[in-house]
């Protein structure tokens, strides 16, 4: 198991500065406290998963980084440099774009409209020529399948909308990417294709945070996964350590129904073994 | 197509997808209609529909109603609630409302009387005063609702008493002041209409100005790689649009011709349809309005458009006000008070802008403004009293909103939203 009192040691020193940066960052919702003295690290050209129970903080962290919560005490870095993050418009500005898991999408606008909200081009004179190909362009990279991006976003299943919202994060050449749940409403193929599409932001030098429930998910894309609970860091994984071990993190004990079927299966294997 | 760089395997960007039915020419185009029509976007339809109804009934009862005299006339009732019901438009789109345009089109009309013909201010200043302090009525309703969340549906019913007391403290004792038929604002207001060869020339650059944009936008999208729709399409309704217009404006030429105070009304519709169509305000307005979280995130400043929204709508209500004193040739305490405010909002839903928000057009204020003068003008021929007038008037704002209902049942079910 990682050490859990050192949750930011770089997983490797070469990569230089953290995109982001996290000291003691704490968020209160009256006597709530939703996050107590996070800490997170995530280096350019890495994806770290943030994993935990529900309620354990993940989509709080989330909306704190993009701008939507503000933290009650910690300092926030963005390369290098103390930030406040204000507003969303102040953390994209910084080039921290977020797929929320609720999707924020405007279903009376089209799909065009949708990607460049509040990001036009030609403020007095829209372009939506200049913007319906670059729309075509960004799906395109993600191998989308979306039929036609002049109907309205509600006429879209909840895969075409997770690709859209992903589409329009993308559009900024952001920094850092933050991805919630964003498998939970997709098909097998598109999945896939959206993990694809992780390892290529990653390839951009771009720092990626994922928040997913589903450990296969994780594993198959995250270089860190860092672990929280309650409110609080309870460790740092790779993708090679046990699954025990992650999921004793996640739950905050060793001993529950996953690991107990996890310890026969291992014992079967060693009897036919 | 295929030497375009941005093609996908020959076929057009948009085109691409296989499931995707390929509507070309004018049948693809008249299908494409025909397939929203029956998804339950009715976009224009009911209204038009309704105007022609209105019109063959009260011809049929008397003749003199589609006289174009009479149509001139009814056209030039229009501008004042119009102008009124266009700034309405406005806060319907982030689906909030102002119950208070009536009272502030009264109190500008005050203002103006006091100011203009009591104090002897010059009117440009006299007219500025009033839309300033619309304006500034508008930056108070955001103000409440942007920073202490008060529900605009009661903060601008507060605003339509103090407005009203305001406008009868103002008119005082005397209680309406007169203004002079001689002066260039009244003559505005009730008898200035456009030269024939002037709006016979209007009537063309519609159609002129749709070809060349509409072909433009063709070469434009061909270029980047998409389909760009048949020209045949384009030529069709700039054709149609300039019949239309040419018939409209040589019909009202046989009388006295089309109102100044109406094309001023139809310059601002237009101007208004542009900004909401076209700029980054107007998809603002329009993303609020359809959802106001995913607008914060998507980095909007909701405040600013809910600000920009208020004081369009009370600084267009003050307009309506100068207007109608202009076209009643007073300032009374009548002004603005009764049916004004409700036609304004009524219109604008007759029209087909949606109550809930991120729905609607600028034009939705002139059509429904017409029907609703239509059906005044035409019980008025009749000498039908005004108790009738409010209840067929119930009826058909009843009606508009149950089509809208209806529609927006049938776009759910249809996945348009």
């Amino acid at each position: 198991m990682a050490d859990i009192a050192s949750p930011a040691v770089p997983p490797d020193p070469g990569r230089g500065e953290p995109v982001i940066s996290l000291r003691n960052v704490s968020k209160n919702f009256g006597a709530v406290s939703a996050l107590t003295d996070i800490e997170l690290d995530v280096y350019p050209g890495e994806v770290v998963a943030l994993v935990g129970d529900n309620g354990a903080g993940k989509s709080t962290l989330v909306k704190v980084l993009a701008g939507v919560h503000h933290p009650s005490s910690g300092t926030i870095r963005f390369n290098g440099q103390e930030v406040s993050l204000s507003s969303p418009s102040a953390a994209l500005d910084l080039g921290i774009a977020t797929v929320f898991q609720d999707l924020a999408l405007c279903e009376n606008l089209d799909v065009v409209a949708n990607i460049y909200l509040g990001r036009e081009a030609n403020p007095w004179k829209l372009d939506e020529v200049a913007m319906e190909v670059r729309a075509w362009t960004l799906l395109n990279e993600l191998s989308a399948r979306i039929p036609s991006v002049r109907e309205p976003v509600a006429s879209l299943s909840g895969g075409q909308r997770q690709t859209v919202a992903i589409a329009r994060s993308l559009l900024l050449e952001p920094k850092l990417i933050m991805l919630d749940e964003p498998t939970a409403a997709l098909g097998v193929a598109q999945t896939a294709e959206v993990l694809n599409l992780i390892e290529r932001v990653r390839e951009r030098g771009l720092g990626v945070i994922v928040i997913s429930h589903n450990m296969e998910d994780v594993r198959a894309v995250a270089d860190r996964i860092v672990v929280l609970r309650l409110g609080r860091n309870n460790g740092v994984f790779t993708p090679d350590d046990s699954h025990n071990d992650l999921i004793a993190a996640i739950t905050g004990a060793a001993e529950n129904s996953v690991s107990r079927r996890a310890e026969r299966r291992a014992a079967r294997q060693e009897g036919h073994a | 197509m295929s030497s375009n760089p941005n093609s996908v395997a020959g076929r057009a960007l948009d085109r691409a997808d296989a499931r995707l039915r390929q509507d070309e020419g004018l049948g693809g185009a008249l299908r494409g209609f025909l397939d929203r029509v029956r998804s339950g976007d009715l976009g224009m339809i009911p209204v038009a529909v309704g105007l022609v109804l209105i019109s063959v009934i009260f011809t049929g009862l008397n003749p003199v109603f589609l006289r174009p005299g009479n149509v001139s006339n009814l056209l030039y009732d229009c501008a004042t609630t119009g102008i009124i019901s266009l700034g309405i438009v406005c806060v319907l789109l982030l689906g909030e409302i102002d119950l208070s345009v009536g009272s502030m089109s009264g109190l500008a009309s005050a203002i103006l009387g006091v100011l203009w013909i009591n104090h002897g201010w010059p009117v440009a200043w006299a007219i500025v005063v009033a839309l300033g302090l619309g304006a500034l009525v508008g930056a108070l309703y955001a103000t409440l609702y942007n920073r202490i969340g008060m529900p605009s549906f009661v903060a601008t019913l507060a605003g339509l008493l103090a407005l009203l007391g305001f406008q009868l403290y103002l008119l005082g004792s005397s209680g309406s002041i007169n203004l002079p038929f001689s002066l260039p604002l009244v003559v505005f207001g009730q008898n200035a209409y456009m030269p024939n060869g002037l709006s016979f020339v209007l009537a063309l650059l519609p159609g002129a100005a749709l070809l060349w944009s509409g072909l433009r936008a063709r070469a434009r999208r061909q270029a980047a790689g998409l389909t760009g729709g048949a020209a045949s399409v384009v030529v069709a309704k700039a054709a149609a649009l300039t019949i239309g217009l040419v018939a409209v404006v040589l019909y009202l030429a046989q009388g006295r011709g089309v109102p100044w105070m109406f094309a001023l009304f139809v310059g601002l519709v237009v101007a208004m349809d542009y900004a909401i169509r076209r700029t980054k305000w107007g998809r603002s307005m329009m993303a609020v309005g359809g959802n106001r979280e995913a607008a914060r995130r998507a980095g909007i400043n909701v405040r600013r458009i809910y600000l920009s929204a208020f004081v369009l709508c009370s600084t267009l209500a003050a307009l309506g006000g100068i207007l109608s004193a202009a076209r009643l040739g007073s300032a009374s305490q009548q002004a603005g008070a009764g049916d004004v405010n409700l036609n304004a909002i009524a219109a604008a839903v007759i029209g087909g802008t949606s109550l809930f928000g991120g729905r609607g057009s600028a034009y939705s204020a002139l059509l429904g403004i017409i029907v609703i003068q239509a059906i005044s003008n035409g019980l008025t021929l009749l000498n039908l009293s005004s108790s009738l007038r409010y209840m067929i008037l119930g009826g058909v704002l009843a009606l508009a909103v149950i089509v809208d209902s209806l529609a927006r049942r049938s776009r759910a079910s249809h996945g348009r939203g």
